[in-house]
């Protein structure tokens, strides 16, 4: 059977008549005035958004894209250049711009270009986006009633179903053409709790690189009474504490912690540059002993899992931190060929109006060996981090912030009381030296995560078992 | 392969839009508007000296709105040829059956429209279509070069772009209106880290941008601006959590007039989601706070003759000497909630929402040294991270970094730390607000100062 790049090969034959010929010249215009490498960038986007509000469909909406981003290497230096026009003329004179940035002037002669094959960590074929839309707004509707008998208090639910399908096929001056076809699916609702006029609104969902299947596992039903939950108990909220304490994170979605803590300033681009905290680390201890933490774009049916990267490259399970110790960084082919390292498959862009950089995938901590419910008595006075809604990092300097959406006190070794919306805020290195538990109940973000680089978006996954981490600093307004 | 197209005149893309509505209507749409943006962009980033990357490219795209029977549906494309811009609209009109009937969906009324495109606003200046690439690469080396010569302590540089502009808008819709605007906007911007004693790298940028060539701000200025902001960083430590009164530099004041005029969304208040809910013409904070959304200044980054939908901008008090002016409105939200467009519909590919203009924080009569002069013990607040703003609630934790106040004279620097406080609260207890209103991009704002936050640390 044709993998999924012959699949997107045949695709952008069959629409635009690009076949590996046509690929190949526009390679040699690339490399007209001497660049070390050039790869073009084919991607067609299409993607629906249905907009629920007050038991009524709002609007309803989709979008076509498709364009050509064509990148010239010469040493660090990259011109790039995309057009919406795939037509010869158009793609010609965007591969002669891109070429501006070589200036050795001697013309590199056209290689072939073989195919080079993906992997297959999920299932194109399965993508929603031709799923009839009255399918999905029965799915929507039954969140919608499930949330609204959660509890009376649930005066709003707003829903929305989210999904794309991207062809993308890549091909590179070193002979290779590669592609995917990658199905994206997401499932959001929000839902506002009124109680004598306190109102507060929470949001939950999830996806994948999914079709339908995807809501046998997660039933709208239950993505909107967790929305519903967290609402209501948002409405007993005390003020969260200010000051230094203990943190417990629970296990999933607080990987957004290891994703701003860690994640970003591994990101080799950031290395190469020497402009970040973990410049120079590899091989020494930046981590408790307790950390294992890898990136992994191979993650079954996972939102931030590729069957091959924006480069051409195959993703991997990349091990970045071993017991504390720093093993490696998120590569692409710039910051590869600077610290000659193999590929990790982690060159991404938003669009073919982007070009790539070293991105995360799936970034996790391995799970450990205590028990979850024995991390939490360890406390005396502390928080437990449950739901979030994002985070940020200095790079440079490694501190960074994650907001809690849902979190607790915990008071004598027991969750107590709610707290309200509370931002955590530390620094990368030394909260990773800080984590003194582990737990055994590993567990992966249900699809909603996306990270943002230099104004650029890409679907990432994130998880951790339930972590333990001694001291932050928690930014509430309570005092004492 | 298709054959080469010639590129598309402003005439034709007008053309182009009109004859989109007009289809729309043709297939049986009762109402149609379409949106089109079709511009070049390039930029030029330099790092430590050398050209680190070349952009160039064209960039277009057209949105349709349908609504049939009541029922709205929206869709878009980058693809401009005849073929797929018939499917378009098919699938537009095809679409619009999901959707609930809505006796609120459809297009503004008529005498909302725009009749002046904008020829007086400054939008567009053609030195900025002629930029050359060699032009753009001087004034970022020129600023990173500043950047290093102003202090040894800068040892690094995240690099400096330069990016420039050339569109054209076209809205078009079935009542009859086509308004088409072109524009330019240039900025560059500079980002350098300074070394500190303990290995830590302490990193600071400052930026320009603008509409209009001749107003951006010199390279020099701007490398020297961000140099200082980044050495201004070195040994910086957290400090102990207390209350204490909190004076925003004018960016970060800005995003604080931000923060609540995102409150003040139409669509939120129709959602009850919005600590403004209910409180319209009320004093909701002190006398010192007047912020204004204006899009109708000349030659401001954020100005626009119409709004998403072709309705005339205007400028709205959103806070007016601490009382609550009123929400921003779409024309959909302003049926919906009895009101009326406000012309504040902001439009993307696939969707309608409710922005703003350019936001002002009207400036005050106090120099910011006095308003420093006056804290004993506080936060100077010079950066911000992260999202932990609830409009809803109006609750905010956000972490901070900034130079610590003591006896009225700025001390030392600090960082990792966190500020937290209510937008309700915080606007009662604006108690001083300076002569300093600096514009950066579509904002602008003096210091402000926040009587008391808590600030948490150690």
């Amino acid at each position: 059977m044709a993998d999924v790049g012959q699949q997107s090969e045949a695709y952008f034959r069959e629409r635009y008549g690009i076949d590996q010929a046509a690929a190949a010249a526009l390679l040699g215009v690339a490399m007209s005035r001497g660049g070390d490498r050039a790869e073009l960038f084919f991607e067609h986007r299409e993607g629906s958004n249905i907009t629920f509000e007050q038991q009524a469909v709002k609007s309803a909406s989709r979008s076509i894209t498709q364009g050509v981003g064509i990148r010239v290497l010469q040493g660090e230096a990259i011109g790039y250049a995309f057009t919406e026009d795939l037509s010869r003329g158009a793609m010609r004179r965007a591969a002669d711009t891109a070429a501006r940035i070589a200036s050795r002037g001697d013309s590199v002669p056209p290689v072939d270009v073989l195919h080079y094959e993906s992997a297959s960590h999920y299932e194109p074929a399965a993508s929603t986006v031709g799923v009839p839309a009255a399918e999905k707004v029965e799915l929507i509707r039954r969140a919608d009633a499930a949330a609204r008998r959660f509890d009376p208090c649930i005066a709003r639910v707003d829903v929305n179903f989210i999904d794309e399908l991207k062809h993308v096929m890549i091909v590179t001056s070193d002979g290779r053409i590669a592609g995917d076809v990658q199905p994206l699916v997401r499932f959001n609702v929000s839902c506002l709790s009124e109680r004598e006029g306190n109102r507060q609104t929470a949001r939950w969902g999830g996806g994948g690189r999914m079709g339908m299947a995807y809501f046998d596992s997660h039933t709208p039903e239950a993505l909107a009474e967790e929305a519903a939950r967290q609402s209501v108990v948002l409405q007993s909220a005390i003020d969260a504490p200010a000051g230094a304490f203990p943190v417990v994170l629970a296990a999933g979605d607080s990987g957004i912690l290891l994703h701003e803590a860690i994640g970003h300033g591994l990101e080799a681009d950031f290395n190469r540059k020497k402009t970040s905290n973990y410049t120079d680390q590899v091989g020494n201890v930046v981590a408790s002993e307790l950390c294992t933490v890898v990136d992994d774009g191979t993650v079954r049916d996972s939102r931030g899992s590729i069957n091959i990267d924006d480069e051409g490259n195959l993703p991997g399970y990349n091990v970045l931190i071993e017991d504390g110790v720093l093993r490696g960084y998120i590569q692409d082919t710039l910051s590869t060929r600077h610290f000659a390292v193999a590929p990790t498959g982690n060159g991404r862009r938003q669009s073919f109006k982007h070009y790539p950089m070293p991105r995360m995938t799936n970034t996790y901590m391995l799970a450990g060996e205590s028990a979850p419910e024995d991390i939490i008595r360890s406390v005396d006075r502390g928080i437990y981090c449950v739901a979030f809604n994002g985070g940020q990092v200095n790079i440079s300097n490694g501190d960074f912030v994650f907001s809690v959406t849902e979190g607790y006190m915990i008071e004598g070794g027991r969750v107590s009381a709610p707290i309200r919306n509370v931002n955590l805020i530390g620094n990368g290195p030394d909260v990773l030296r800080k984590v003194t538990a582990v737990g055994s109940d590993f567990k992966l973000s249900d699809g909603r995560w996306t990270c943002g680089k230099d104004g650029q978006s890409v679907p990432v996954g994130v998880g951790v078992p339930t972590t333990l981490i001694s001291g932050m600093t928690v930014g509430g307004t309570a005092i004492g | 392969m298709s054959e080469e197209r010639q590129p598309f005149t402003d005439e034709d893309l007008v053309v182009l839009a009109t004859d989109v509505v007009a289809r729309a209507r043709q297939l049986g749409a009762d109402e149609a508007d379409a949106y089109l943006l079709s511009g070049i962009e390039s930029s030029v980033s330099v790092r430590r000296g050398e050209v680190e990357r070349l952009i160039e490219a064209g960039s277009r795209s057209v949105s349709i709105r349908v609504i049939r029977e009541k029922r709205t549906a929206v869709c878009n494309t980058s693809d401009f040829t005849p073929r797929a811009l018939d499917a378009l609209v098919q699938s537009a009109v095809e679409l619009a059956k999901i959707s609930e009937p809505d006796e609120f969906a459809g297009l503004p009324a008529k005498e909302d429209l725009a009749s002046d495109y904008g020829a007086g606003l400054g939008l567009f200046d053609e030195s900025i279509e002629s930029l050359t690439v060699d032009e753009m690469k001087d004034v970022v080396l020129r600023a990173e070069r500043a950047a290093f010569d102003f202090d040894a302590r800068v040892t690094n540089s995240e690099g400096a772009e330069f990016a420039a502009e050339r569109g054209q808008l076209v809205l078009a819709n079935s009542l009859g209106f086509a308004g088409t605007f072109p524009y330019t906007a240039a900025s560059f911007a500079v980002s350098v880290i300074a070394d500190d004693a303990d290995g830590k790298k302490r990193n600071d940028s400052w930026f320009s941008a603008e509409r209009r060539l001749h107003r951006l701000e010199s390279p020099e200025e701007v490398g020297r601006r961000a140099a200082a902001r980044a050495v201004r960083k070195l040994g910086a430590v957290k400090v102990r959590t207390r209350e204490a009164p909190v004076v925003w530099d004018p960016l970060m004041a800005a995003r604080l007039a931000r923060m609540v005029a995102a409150a003040a969304s139409g669509e939120a208040m129709f959602k009850r989601a919005t600590f403004l809910f209910g409180l319209e013409g009320e004093q909701v904070g002190s006398p010192l706070c007047t912020i204004i959304d204006d899009a109708t200044l000349p030659g401001r980054l954020a100005s626009r003759p119409f709004d998403g939908e072709g309705v005339t901008t205007r400028r709205h008090a959103v806070i007016d000497g601490g009382r609550f002016g009123a929400f921003l409105f779409d024309s959909y939200y302003g049926r919906r909630t009895g009101r009326r467009t406000t012309g504040s519909a902001a439009r993307t590919g696939d969707s309608i929402g409710i922005g703003y203009g350019n936001l002002v924080w009207q400036p005050g009569a106090t120099p910011a040294k006095e308003i420093i002069g006056g804290v004993p013990d506080g936060l100077y607040l010079t950066d911000l991270m992260g999202h932990s703003v609830n409009s809803v609630t109006g609750d905010l934790s956000l972490g901070a970094a900034g130079v610590w106040i003591e006896h009225g004279e700025l001390t030392y620097p600090v960082t990792e730390i966190n500020v937290s406080g209510n937008l309700k609260q915080m606007l009662r207890d604006v108690d001083a607000v300076g002569d300093d209103l600096l514009w950066m991009a579509g904002s602008a704002a003096p210091t402000v100062r926040v009587e008391r936050m808590t600030v948490s640390g150690l």
